[in-house]
């Protein structure tokens, strides 16, 4: 087999696709930005005594600059936005981009965590299930698969907080470590912060990724190419490499989706761990209609999402060469 | 790469020298860890954010107003005490306070308070063309002192204060107002950014060290100017759990040791835990403000009545777990202010089906309402079964209601527009909730004629020319004796004449580790936690 290289044509593919995120960029941008408008609320609520007069709020709206048209006031977001300047939350009047990176950094933390534990075991099981296709093995891991997938990820926290934390005192049930996320190191007392959420957030992606890597494996196994190789005389183990070779881009593709589902989905089980995360941070910026943070938040979040598909397709490429990307 | 906001600063000496000479600090107990509801720490800066819970930990904690409120009693309201000033008068023409300042007073930085620095702070919320004016502290403060026209010092120690009309309840809206310190926000470079992430009060907490949106630490400090006030803990650490389940596994799990506002339906699960439930009757209303539009059913005085009857709140009690104090008047029972009404607001069916009867309703005509409510929210409570608990009450004398559910942040705004604006839908009444501690908020704010919506928060559109005269007595009878008087009779009106649906108040429940000692809950939004320690 030729050794994968990345030629000229993979480089321009590259860089369309670079050029492409700026469209994507700017889409999201505006989709939230007409979605936060569209949705009954206001922002100032979130700064404002609730009795403040008529005449106070006119004056801080016009000091947050919601008095201005909405395509002005989204011109001069997208004009800061592209300086590198997110703007200033408007509940804590903090810097958005140091709130984003913040919170990005505690998600992505969770994130590997959960894709440590989920996306092994989610292949590992997942291979095991296909190759005994149609046994009791298999209808047991399957059942362990749809389980997973089926489970609501904040029921199944709450009740591993009241087994891990209240019940056993094993675990802490919150938080990002002792001194909160600002002082994270890699020791027991903060790693152990992180153990309930990531098992639960893990759940959901590892059971998708179980379920499709069997269905592959079961399916590559009937393939003729298969029983010619097997009439060759290889090894099992050999047959074996070849069948994951093949199931590789698919299930690389799966877990790219699901890896960005970790960075972005985990709203709830950031709720319930109260872990200072990008969901976390979302979620309270929609209560508090929190333009700036909100704006920010999806912005990063999306072009994570972009980064993801790029570096999956582009692996895919490396993986099988049959996959032109030019 | 580390994100916590680090201020320790540079009062270690003083803060040294103090430790060793202040008894209090001798008996320095223990690190309390509070669980609060708010989704982030509260604005640092001086005028906090977050409603009562901010005012609660980052401002009566940090910072001290001119005039504060007295926390030390669990028995009796809440009255107000010297704070910054030792005392104040209203001049002959009703219109000029004089304040004498504290003197000796010093911020956590060792800069000195002084009536200068009151002026400074006054032009931080009023004066948009100061250095110091900060539009965040501004929002929250401005509309906390609509009487005051102008200030100054007049000497180091003795501060003017000019008010617009005449009015008697300055007092009141003086102990909102905190003083930061100029000297450090000089030092900050004028920034108050920087001021955030390392404030300065005098108040009795100095806050040690912040991250943002997880945690706030909190010291005691030695030099404050009341010693009965200086903390005996070592620490508090504050901790955002807006997440009730959050909060309650955090406590069960021994990662804090005091949560505010635990869920009732996990009070026995904690109580069976060991776990103390304090709670103390607070100035909260759970009411349904009416719509006085013409056309509205509400205008009838006889319906109000019957439906203030049909109530049965001892029921709803029970619902809550015994958590919330049943209305007996739109002020809670023991209130100061709150009179003899002749209406007595109780649970009378009968009396009820009389007065609905009177006006023309009856089984085969009965009356369809409209109102609003939200799923949750500050001071809400449980709304959802406290409301449907309501609708049945209500169909039992033949009103009909139909609820319109929004949002909490849609519901405020909702309630700044009016009963006459499109976003009501048309609504009879608005189930909202608030702070009721002073004259405006308790009672001025919701039936002055010139704050009818969107002015103000006269939701209904009420106006009535005997009230009028009672909020403008309110506002020139200065001396506290009479002017309680003045509230008592107010307050007889809004019961006699039902202007609302009276239900219930909060009780502010806590839940605390058998290992907090020494905490007295006092019937205020604020709290003293200097008294407590840590067995």
């Amino acid at each position: 087999m030729p050794r994968p290289r990345l030629r000229l044509d993979m480089l321009g593919y590259l860089l369309r696709r670079l050029v492409y995120v700026v469209p994507v960029a700017i889409g999201v941008s505006l989709i939230c930005f007409l979605l936060v408008h569209i949705a009954p609320g206001d922002p100032l609520v979130a700064v404002m005594p609730i009795d403040a007069t008529a005449e106070q709020e006119a004056e801080m709206r016009a000091a947050y600059g919601f008095d201005k048209p909405l395509p002005v006031q989204f011109g001069i977001w997208l004009g800061n936005a592209v300086t590198g300047d997110l703007g200033r939350s408007i509940a804590t009047g903090r810097d958005v981009a140091t709130e984003v990176t913040r919170a990005v950094g505690n998600t992505l933390l969770l994130a590997a965590a959960a894709s440590v534990i989920g996306f092994p075991l989610g292949l590992m099981l997942g291979f095991l299930a296909g190759y005994l296709n149609n046994t009791v093995w298999d209808r047991g891991i399957t059942a362990v698969a749809i389980g997973g997938v089926s489970t609501p990820n904040y029921w199944l926290g709450m009740v591993l907080v009241i087994i891990f934390s209240v019940s056993l005192g094993w675990l802490p049930s919150m938080g990002a470590g002792p001194g909160g996320s600002g002082e994270w190191t890699w020791d027991w007392a903060h790693i152990r912060h992180l153990v309930l959420p990531a098992v639960t957030l893990a759940v959901v992606p590892m059971g998708i990724v179980m379920r499709t890597t069997r269905a592959l494996v079961a399916d590559i196994l009937d393939q003729d190419f298969v029983q010619a190789l097997e009439a060759k005389g290889m090894t099992r183990l050999g047959i074996l490499r070849h069948v994951a070779r093949n199931a590789a881009p698919t299930a690389l593709s799966v877990i790219g989706l699901q890896l960005g589902y970790l960075l972005g989905g985990s709203i709830l089980i950031e709720t319930v761990f109260n872990w200072p995360g990008s969901g976390y941070l979302l979620s309270v910026a929609i209560l508090q209609r929190d333009l700036p943070t909100l704006q920010g938040t999806i912005l990063v979040l999306a072009m994570f999402f972009v980064a993801l598909n790029l570096i999956v397709d582009l692996l895919q490429s490396l993986i099988d060469p049959r996959i032109s990307r030019a | 790469m580390s994100f916590q906001i680090l201020t320790r600063r540079a009062r270690g000496l003083a803060l040294a020298a103090a430790l060793a000479a202040t008894p209090a600090l001798a008996l320095a107990q223990g690190t309390l860890r509070v669980g609060m509801t708010a989704s982030d720490i509260p604005l640092t800066t001086g005028q906090t954010d977050q409603g009562g819970e901010g005012m609660r930990f980052m401002g009566y904690t940090v910072y001290d107003a001119l005039i504060n409120w007295d926390l030390t009693s669990a028995d009796k309201p809440s009255g107000l005490i010297p704070g910054l000033a030792t005392e104040w008068s209203v001049g002959e023409d009703q219109l000029t306070w004089t304040f004498k300042i504290r003197e000796g007073v010093k911020f956590h930085d060792g800069s000195e308070f002084d009536a200068n620095a009151a002026v400074w702070n006054f032009d931080k919320l009023l004066d948009d063309t100061s250095e110091q004016y900060d539009t965040r502290q501004s929002a929250q403060g401005k509309s906390r002192i609509p009487a005051v026209a102008s200030y100054s010092a007049v000497d180091d120690y003795t501060l003017e204060i000019v008010t617009k009309t005449p009015d008697a309840t300055l007092p009141y809206q003086l102990a909102w107002i905190l003083m930061s310190s100029p000297a450090n926000w000089e030092a900050k470079g004028k920034s108050w950014d920087a001021v955030a992430e390392d404030p300065s009060g005098t108040g009795p907490w100095i806050m040690e060290s912040f991250v943002p949106r997880e945690r706030a630490e909190l010291v005691p400090f030695a030099g404050h100017w009341d010693e009965t006030r200086v903390p005996k803990l070592d620490k508090m650490v504050l901790i955002p759990l807006p997440e009730p389940n959050a909060r309650s596994a955090a406590l069960l799990s021994g990662q804090v040791d005091w949560i505010e506002a635990p869920a009732p339906d996990v009070i026995p699960a904690l109580q069976g835990n060991g776990f103390e439930i304090v709670s103390n009757t607070l100035p909260h209303n759970w009411t349904w403000h009416l719509n006085r539009l013409e056309g509205s059913p509400w205008n009838d005085i006889n319906v109000r009545k019957a439906a203030n009857l049909a109530i049965d709140r001892e029921g709803m009690k029970t619902l809550l777990g015994g958590l919330m104090v049943p209305a007996e008047g739109f002020l809670p029972p023991g209130s100061a202010w709150f009179g003899t009404p002749d209406f007595k607001v109780t649970y009378d069916l009968e009396a009820a089906k009389a007065l609905m009867s009177e006006s023309g309703y009856g089984p085969d005509n009965r009356l369809a309402v409209k109102a609003l409510i939200s799923p949750s929210g500050s001071g809400q409570m449980l709304p959802l079964p406290m409301n449907e608990f309501i609708q049945q009450n209500l169909a039992e004398i033949w009103i009909d209601v139909e609820f319109a559910v929004v949002e909490w942040n849609t519901m405020i705004n909702i309630w700044r527009a009016g009963a006459a604006d499109e976003s009501s839908q048309g609504a009879h009444s608005i189930n909202f909730t608030y702070f009721i501690q002073d004259p405006f908020t308790g009672l001025i704010r919701h039936l002055s004629c010139d704050l009818i919506a969107p002015n103000g928060t006269n939701w209904g559109h009420y106006c009535d020319p005997e009230m009028e005269e009672n909020f403008k007595a309110i506002r020139t009878t200065f001396d506290p004796e009479e002017q309680a008087k003045v509230l008592q009779r107010t307050h007889e009106k809004f019961v006699n004449e039902a202007l609302f649906l009276m239900v219930t108040h909060d009780v502010a429940p806590r839940a605390m580790s058998p290992k907090v000692k020494g905490f007295v809950q006092a019937q205020n939004w604020y709290q003293n936690f200097g008294t407590i320690t840590m067995e």
